[in-house]
């Protein structure tokens, strides 16, 4: 299921010609709509893969998991750093788990 | 964005590149592929036509959380080894055990390339590669796109992104580049090489996947629903001989929400049980290996249990300490990490619960079976100056990420070596306007227009494979009789692709895949009712020929007339290389 806009977040990436995500969808399915803010625009189409998420520079964007699947409503929000990762998962329950790694460079 | 539609075919842009080594698709294939080409002659003029974003495109756009293939040499594993290995992972074939070798010799310094441009690879305590099973290293590989992408512009080559590529530029029997069209610009690219690899990846999408009916995710899918098979669809338009097609790829996932299971499952223990608690394939598959058994096996397994009342299926991940579990959840958000959420969406401890598993779609994917172009050991095509390399190139399974890129690298040598004894002809003119055509046909029908969307047949096409051609809701099962309405409603749906239309140019993308499709689904038909025999279970079952036809011990292969339209279906011999018992790794 699709990403999630968090529209006070969106700035549309001002300085960009095309929004960080827009970049990145391997689906080609983000775009801007006519409020200048991302969204994607087949939702049904979605992977899942998280690069737009990833790429966002404002944290606007969440992967959300349709009602269909899962229950409303839990969050996976990934903390792009220097060379690492930190995700942050918070389950239905409002359980808390967090992983932190090397993303680039040697793993020691 | 809005975007100017263009009324006629005169208002749309072309341009036209010249270039020595094309190569159609940038993922792990096509990184590898300029990687070594430029390496190898770094004034060579290299371009990737890229449908997506170099950065996160192809199959590992969401990552990869080991690599599949190794061979860790200080336990003496060995290239010979390997090809065994693989041989008996597909049933004892037949495989191109010619390719499979050559790919793994080269595929220890392949892996290693990754390492030094940055991918984290966990390591044991004597500081070699951390093994996951006997071939399978962990990796930290959230970053591997990026990684392999920004290598392949390093060295530089020049990447064209948001390039879907439609069709081969022909010179009579010779390829001689590829055209295609931008996704964003809307114009036509015409790209001139005296090369061309094609490394589009496999072809997703061709059967509907189980989570399409209930819910509104599409592509809870185990391959890049990007993938449609243009590569595989260029080549059989343009006559290209296609091997072992009906040699599907199904894999064992999560049920509900495609995830990983089979390898990651294993290497923490987590087995496969039934309703009833049993290790099923300990206790219904020892005589073909039990957890080690092949691994269409290891898919028939968990959906024979639910046909015969034993369902539902698991893997067994109560067996984890909370420790484990978490690293099995870091794994988890290294290649798929919406399952990870997925999990949380249920408020589901895998510690306490097993997590429910069931078997996916079927796919097209050279890099895991034997599926795609026949390729000779340079990795040419049987179409002069097309090579092939990856998931698209046929006979030479279980590459993975390492061997896909490995194979891309002897596609980039065996391309130059090729390239220096050729001269490019000039540009064909009149072929290239019939293409920009036939490519925004669709985009220019005007807005009262009353037609099909690529979408609706696309769904209408899933819907056919999947209960005529063996699908996922019909267990995999097909007969002669479905097989032929399959065909017949194959040609209806590719008739009637002149009718479909687009609004925009992401539509115009949408229209192009399910021509693609159709053409790979009419040739994938063709070989599952050519193989009258049951030779993978699961992969491929037939109800009216259940058992093994030794005379079909050979590769069945297919090339499509370009001018008729006529798919002529024959096959090649096996020839055992590597000697041994066949289904023993």
């Amino acid at each position: 299921m699709p990403p999630k806009t968090d529209k006070e977040k969106c700035d549309s990436c001002k300085a960009e010609k095309e929004t960080l995500c827009e970049q990145i969808c391997p689906g080609d399915l983000m775009t801007l709509g006519e409020d200048k803010k991302a969204f994607c625009r087949m939702p049904r189409d979605c992977w899942d893969c998280m690069s737009c998420v990833k790429a966002c520079p404002k944290s606007a964007l969440e992967t959300r998991m349709p009602y269909q699947l899962g229950y409303h409503v839990a969050r996976l929000i990934p903390m792009m750093g220097t060379n690492t990762i930190t995700w942050t998962c918070i389950d239905i329950n409002g359980k808390v788990e967090r992983f932190h790694y090397k993303n680039r460079g040697s793993d020691e | 964005m809005t975007e100017k539609i263009p009324k006629s075919l005169e208002e749309i842009p072309a341009e036209v590149i010249e270039t020595d080594l094309l190569i159609v698709g940038g993922g792990n294939a096509g990184c590898f592929a300029a990687i070594e080409a430029k390496t190898k002659n770094p004034s060579l003029r290299v371009t990737i036509m890229e449908k997506a974003h170099i950065s996160r495109s192809g199959a590992t756009a969401a990552g990869m959380d080991a690599i599949n293939t190794y061979l860790r040499t200080d336990k003496g594993e060995t290239p010979e080894g390997l090809v065994k290995w693989s041989r008996a992972q597909v049933g004892g074939g037949p495989i191109r055990e010619d390719l499979a070798l050559s790919n793994a010799k080269i595929l220890n310094e392949t892996v290693d390339m990754l390492e030094e441009w940055g991918l984290p690879f966990l390591k044991d305590e004597e500081g070699h590669k951390q093994l996951r099973g006997r071939f399978d290293v962990s990796i930290h590989g959230e970053q591997l796109k990026p990684i392999m992408a920004e290598k392949a512009m390093e060295m530089g080559a020049q990447v064209f992104n948001r390039v879907a590529a439609t069709n081969l530029l022909m010179d009579g029997d010779r390829c001689v580049g590829a055209i295609g069209f931008g996704v964003r610009d809307g114009k036509l690219y015409v790209f001139r090489a005296k090369a061309t690899i094609v490394s589009t990846g496999g072809a997703c999408g061709i059967y509907k996947s189980p989570t399409t009916d209930y819910s509104s995710a599409h592509h809870q899918t185990w391959m890049s629903p990007f993938n449609v098979g243009t590569g595989y669809a260029m080549g059989i338009r343009g006559g290209a001989e296609m091997s072992s097609l009906e040699q599907r790829w199904v894999a064992t996932r999560t049920k509900d929400f495609s995830g990983p299971v089979d390898t990651l499952s294993v290497a923490f223990g987590c087995m496969i049980i039934n309703a009833k608690g049993e290790k099923v394939m300990q206790v219904r598959y020892a005589d073909k290996g039990g957890d080690k058994a092949a691994r269409f096996y290891r898919l028939t397994a968990p959906m024979t249990e639910w046909l015969e009342g034993r369902g539902p299926t698991y893997i067994d991940t109560t067996v984890l300490t909370p420790e484990a579990a978490h690293e099995l959840k870091e794994d988890l958000l290294n290649e798929r990490p919406s399952f990870v959420l997925f999990l949380a969406s249920r408020g589901h401890d895998i510690t306490k619960e097993p997590v429910e598993i069931y078997g996916s779609d079927p796919y097209i994917v050279g890099g895991h079976t034997g599926s795609g172009y026949w390729v000779d050991i340079k990795r040419m095509t049987t179409v002069s100056g097309l090579f092939a390399a990856g998931e698209t190139a046929g006979g030479n399974p279980n590459k993975f990420v390492g061997g896909c890129g490995a194979e891309g690298r002897l596609a980039a040598r065996g391309a130059l070596e090729y390239l220096e004894k050729v001269k490019l002809p000039p540009l064909d003119t009149k072929q290239v306007e019939k293409e920009k055509e036939r490519v925004f046909a669709p985009l220019l029908r005007g807005p009262e227009y009353d037609g099909v969307t690529g979408i609706e047949m696309e769904e209408r096409m899933q819907r056919l494979m999947d209960e005529y051609a063996g699908g996922i809701h019909q267990f995999y099962r097909m007969n002669e009789e479905r097989l032929d309405h399959a065909l017949k409603n194959l040609k209806m749906l590719k008739d009637q692709t002149k009718y479909l239309y687009a609004k925009d140019l992401h539509g115009l993308m949408n229209v192009h895949e399910v021509i693609d499709r159709l053409d790979v689904a009419e040739v994938l038909v063709h070989h599952l009712k050519y193989r009258k025999e049951t030779r993978w279970p699961g992969w491929q079952t037939r109800m009216d020929y259940p058992e093994i036809d030794p005379k079909l011990d050979c590769f069945v292969e297919s090339s499509r007339d370009p001018k008729s339209g006529e798919i002529k279906m024959f096959t090649r011999p096996y020839e055992q290389i590597i000697p041994g018992d066949r289904t023993k790794p």
